[in-house]
This record gives structure tokens, C-alpha cells and sequence, in this order.
């Protein structure tokens, strides 16, 4: 049997568009919840719209009308049938005090194994250099970094002048820019099982602990600490959780002693990823000010035991705030 | 060539299924969304530039993160607020959905923007190339790992009938029996590609055009035999319109 198409389309067709403007409504406004009324109203033009497309699928052949109608219920379907919990408006302050914490803190094994695999890079870093003095050409991305510390820190104590005057916000902006598509990509090489992202993680340590030594070696543990800790308080904990979000997708993929399907391991992570990536973000952004503003200021200009003090308090509101905050909230 | 489709079965057991987009119709919406992040970052330049004359430092600071944004988050937005879809996919035809064929969220959007890093490897999107290619589903890995698809859009055309049939005496309904057997004879399928080749028919050359109603004619002859007067001095197209009148205008009452 065969529809009469004409008559059926006349007949269909003011249903259908009613199902169209109702599904405009909602989707032109991510925020909205409609009345029970409403979502009554749609729901009967959902069904009305599949048993069309039933009809049509099963006894005409037009593929217009089949292709428009699948596409109507592929939208009615998705807006009718998605149960999954979502904000209804955009709250950046709870994104960041409830929801970023307490994704990382379900993730916290994670966290650590980041924390290890940064470590092991360092002890290789810190080992390079000791062994070999040459390695510091290979090993450290800055030029600043190849001379002898000993002469870098006479360098920057004996210039009073501010070096960074006039371009303190560009360099802080670069900083930003710059450090988040590191832990974007960071976070992206999850994908290539997580081995992009432990070599991203071990090389991130190899940097750490070969500067870190270098500079122990020399004698200048305090202006290491005092240029790196303002900054670095924030800014290496958001790498190493940059790794957590990308090890944590890698630990979707490859799913040990996981037996659920791979689509719902993916699924089930996708929250935490997004929320961990923002965090890092908003945590970038403050090392990148603080970086430019604060780090590159030695003594005699900044004395090192505020700085230090400075970056030891950061580092412990931190730590407290990824282990308390959003744990009492509903 | 066969597209690739997204089929999806409803609770109430209705199955659909959803074109996916190709590599070819992804890419030059990717080239409108990059022009259109490149002329937002062309206004925020000038826009900003302005503030050169208070401090060229603040201004330059204020381009670098504000062209950032933009470049990260304009996918990323412009998903949310249009559901799946930027300028460029608006333009091509095309939304980004969940595999399921449930809304998105938020974070299937952020992943499958922020994995875009790793698909644009090593160079002019290689990776994320070869993956729609090799995908069942024409997904990159950002796709992948945040469960979407992307699919075409489709907007409402009606079949053109009165194009091909109105005003056309149908010597065929002067047979009720033979055509109300006709109708329950032929399948979708069949008549789909009646209507289509109608449709098409002035798009063929003369020879391919004679060539194919001959053969379709000859199909539906066999399927249903009609009276010799009904038949008799008409041509294979008249033949093909003539049963797709019947097939799809069944309460259409027979000429007077």
C-alpha cells in the first residue's frame, strides 16, 4: 500500500510545524525549562511526528519527506528523552568552588600517578645534570637558563631597573596564552592512550628538576624558590591536573578491570574532563599575573622571604581548597 | 555512493536515521568558522588598538588573551548557543549531535573543541582527517572521545508532483481493478525511483533518458498487466507517470 502523499502532507503538515516552532523555542534558549503544559504539547507532537514517520518509512517511498521528518524527530528525541543532569544557567562560581574540586578529588589515584610520572622526570632531570654538565644545553627551553645560576642571580640583583617596564601585561598575557595551550594539549594527547601525556608529564619534570638542581648545586636554592614558588604554586599544580584530565580520559579508553562498553567509559568521564580543563584554566590565568607582576622581581626590589611566604601560603590554599571545597555542598 | 547514516531507535520504537556530514562538507565549514575567527580577531585588534594611545602595554595584553578566547571558545559558544552548530556548519548544513541522539552538554562540547589540538596533528588536520575517513561514523577523535557525530541538517521540501502530473489525462484509472493492484504491487522503493526519475528526467540526455523509462516502464508492466486500450500508443515516460499517478494520488477520483 501506497500513501496518498498529497492528502497525507496536508493533513501532517500544520502538526509538524507546530513541532518545529516548539522545538525553535527551546532550543534558541539553552537555559530555559518549560512548563509542564508545554512539554505535554511537545510531547504529543513528538509522537505524532514518529507515527508519521513510521507511515512514511514503511509504505511511501518520497525520501524528502522521510529525510525531513527523521530529522524532526531526531530533534524532538533529543530534547524529550535526555536525562542526564545539566546546569540550567552558567554559574562560574559554583563551577569553580563545588564542581572542579570535587572532580578532582574523584580522580584523586590519578592526580597522583600525574604527581609520579612529573617525579620521575625530575629525579631523571635533576640526574642529567648532576652527571652531566653538558645536559643542561639540552634540557632546559629557556637560554636564560644555560648560564651558571651563580652569575644569573648577580645579574638580576645588581639591575634595579624594572626590565619588564611597560610590557608586564603582554608578558603576563603571553604567559596565560601560551601555558593553556600547553595543558590543552596536555590534556588532548589523553587520546593517544595517555602516552602523549606522560611524555608531555615526564618532560614537564625533566625541565623541573633539571632547573631545580642546577640551581641547588650552585648554592641558589632561596632565588630559585623565590622566583619559582609565586607562581609555580599555581601554575605546576595545573599542569600536573592538565595530566590528571588527560590520564583520566587514557583510563577511559583503555578501561582495566572496567567491563562496561568503551562509548559509556567515555561518557561517564566527560563532567570531570570538563570541569578539571576549567580549572586549570582560571588557575593558569592567576599564575600568568602572578608570574609577571611578582616572579621576576628579585631582591633588593622584592626581598625572597616574602616571595617564598607568599608562594607557601598560595601553595597551602590550594592544597586546601582542592581537598575541602564543594564537599558540604548539596 | 552510499552515505554513511546514524541510525537511532527510539523507545517507542521508531527507528531514524540521520545523514552523516563527510570530511569535504566538515572542512569548508571549518574554513568559514576559521574566517570568522580571524575577522573577530581583525575587529578585537581594532577595537582594542584604540587603547594604544592610553597604554600600548594594556592593549597589547588585552589582544593576546581576547584573540585566545576567541580562537578556543568560539566553537565552543557558538555550539552551545545554536545547539551543535557554528557559522560554518549553519552555512554547509550541518550540527554537531550527540551519538545517542540525545542533547549535548556542555562538556561533550568542550572535549570536542579542546581535542581538536591533537587532530590537527601533525599538520592541516592529518589526524582528524584520517580518522573521519577510517571512523564507521565519520568522527574525529575529538568526536570520539566526547560521544557526537556530526550530522546534515534537512529542511522541509515537498515532492514536486503536480510538476510531472498535473492536467495529464491517466488512461490507467479508467481501470480500478488492475490499478488498486498496481498500488498494493509496488514497493517504496520502486515508486521512489519512478517519482525520481521523473523528476530528473529534462537533467538527461535524450538516449540515456529513452533507455531508462523504457526499462522502468517495462518493470512496472510486469508487475500489473493492463487492458490493451489502456496501454495501447502510450509512451514508456507516459507509462512511468501514468502508475505514479495511481501510486501516490490514490484518492485523486478518475477523469469524467
Amino acid at each position: 500500500m501506497i500513501l496518498d502523499l498529497q492528502r497525507f502532507i496536508e493533513a501532517e503538515r500544520p502538526h509538524w510545524i507546530l513541532l518545529e516552532a516548539a522545538l525553535k523555542r527551546l532550543e534558541s534558549d539553552t537555559g530555559r525549562r518549560p512548563e509542564l503544559p508545554e512539554l505535554l504539547k511537545l510531547h504529543a507532537l513528538y509522537q505524532r511526528a514518529s507515527a508519521d514517520l513510521a507511515r512514511v518509512a514503511t509504505f511511501s517511498a518520497e525520501p524528502e519527506i522521510r529525510r525531513y521528518l527523521e530529522s524532526l524527530v531526531s530533534r524532538a528525541y533529543g530534547e524529550i528523552h535526555e536525562s542526564r543532569a545539566r546546569p540550567h544557567r552558567f554559574a562560574p562560581w559554583r563551577f569553580l568552588a563545588v564542581t572542579f574540586p570535587r572532580a578532582f578529588r574523584r580522580h584523586g589515584r590519578v592526580f597522583a600517578l600525574a604527581v609520579l610520572i612529573t617525579a620521575a622526570g625530575a629525579a631523571f632531570g635533576g640526574a642529567a645534570v648532576v652527571l652531566d654538565v653538558e645536559a643542561k644545553g639540552a634540557l632546559m627551553p629557556f637560554p636564560e637558563l644555560h648560564e651558571s645560576p651563580l652569575e644569573r642571580v648577580q645579574r638580576e640583583e645588581h639591575t634595579l631597573a624594572d626590565r619588564l617596564r611597560g610590557s608586564k601585561s603582554s608578558f603576563s598575557a603571553y604567559l596565560m596564552t601560551h601555558n593553556t595551550r600547553v595543558a590543552i594539549s596536555c590534556l588532548a594527547l589523553g587520546m593517544t592512550w595517555g602516552i602523549g601525556t606522560s611524555l608531555l608529564l615526564f618532560y614537564n619534570g625533566v625541565t623541573l628538576g633539571a632547573v631545580a638542581f642546577d640551581y641547588a648545586q650552585a648554592g641558589q636554592a632561596r632565588f630559585l624558590l623565590g622566583w619559582l614558588l609565586p607562581h609555580g604554586a599555581a601554575e605546576i599544580p595545573a599542569f600536573l591536573i592538565a595530566g590528571q584530565a588527560g590520564l583520566v580520559l587514557a583510563s577511559a579508553l583503555i578501561g582495566w578491570g572496567d567491563r562496561t562498553a568503551l562509548k559509556t567509559r567515555l561518557r561517564r568521564v566527560l563532567p570531570d574532563v570538563g570541569a578539571l580543563v576549567g580549572g586549570v584554566a582560571a588557575l593558569l590565568v592567576w599564575a600568568g599575573l602572578v608570574e609577571a607582576f611578582l616572579s621576576q622581581y628579585h631582591e633588593p626590589v622584592l626581598p625572597y622571604s616574602l616571595k617564598i611566604g607568599f608562594g607557601l601560603i598560595e601553595a597551602a590554599l590550594l592544597a586546601l581548597f582542592l581537598a575541602r571545597s564543594g564537599s558540604r555542598a548539596a | 555512493m552510499r552515505t554513511a547514516q546514524l541510525r537511532i531507535r527510539t523507545p517507542e520504537g521508531i527507528v531514524f536515521s540521520l545523514p552523516l556530514a563527510g570530511p569535504v562538507a566538515r572542512f569548508l565549514a571549518f574554513q568559514i568558522d576559521l574566517a570568522c575567527i580571524w575577522g573577530i580577531g581583525a575587529l578585537i585588534s581594532t577595537v582594542f588598538g584604540w587603547m594604544g594611545f592610553l597604554s600600548l602595554d594594556i592593549a597589547g595584553a588585552f589582544i593576546t588573551v581576547a584573540y585566545f578566547a576567541v580562537s578556543i571558545g568560539y566553537g565552543m559558544l557558538s555550539e552551545w548557543f545554536w545547539r551543535g552548530q557554528t557559522l560554518g556548519k549553519r552555512v554547509l548544513g550541518l550540527r554537531v549531535l550527540d551519538e545517542q541522539g540525545l542533547r549535548l552538554t556542555f562538556s561533550q562540547i568542550v572535549v570536542r573543541n579542546l581535542l581538536r589540538f591533537v587532530d590537527a596533528l601533525p599538520a592541516f588536520y592529518m589526524i582528524g582527517g584520517i580518522a573521519v575517513l577510517g571512523s564507521r561514523r565519520a568522527q574525529r577523535l575529538g568526536d570520539y572521545a566526547a560521544n557526537t557525530v556530526v550530522v546534515r541538517t534537512t529542511a522541509m521540501r515537498r515532492p514536486d508532483l503536480d510538476q510531472v502530473l498535473a492536467g495529464k489525462y491517466n488512461s490507467l484509472r479508467e481501470h480500478p481493478v488492475p490499478a488498486a493492484r498496481l498500488r498494493q504491487r509496488v514497493s517504496p522503493e520502486e515508486a521512489g525511483l519512478a517519482v525520481r526519475a521523473l523528476l530528473r528526467r529534462d537533467l538527461l540526455d535524450p538516449q540515456a533518458r529513452v533507455g531508462l523509462f523504457r526499462d522502468v516502464a517495462a518493470h512496472f508492466r510486469a508487475l500489473v498487466e493492463f487492458p490493451v486500450e489502456a496501454t495501447e500508443g502510450i509512451a514508456d515516460e507516459q507509462y512511468v507517470r501514468d502508475v505514479v499517478d495511481i501510486v501516490f494520488r490514490a484518492g485523486a477520483s478518475p477523469p469524467a
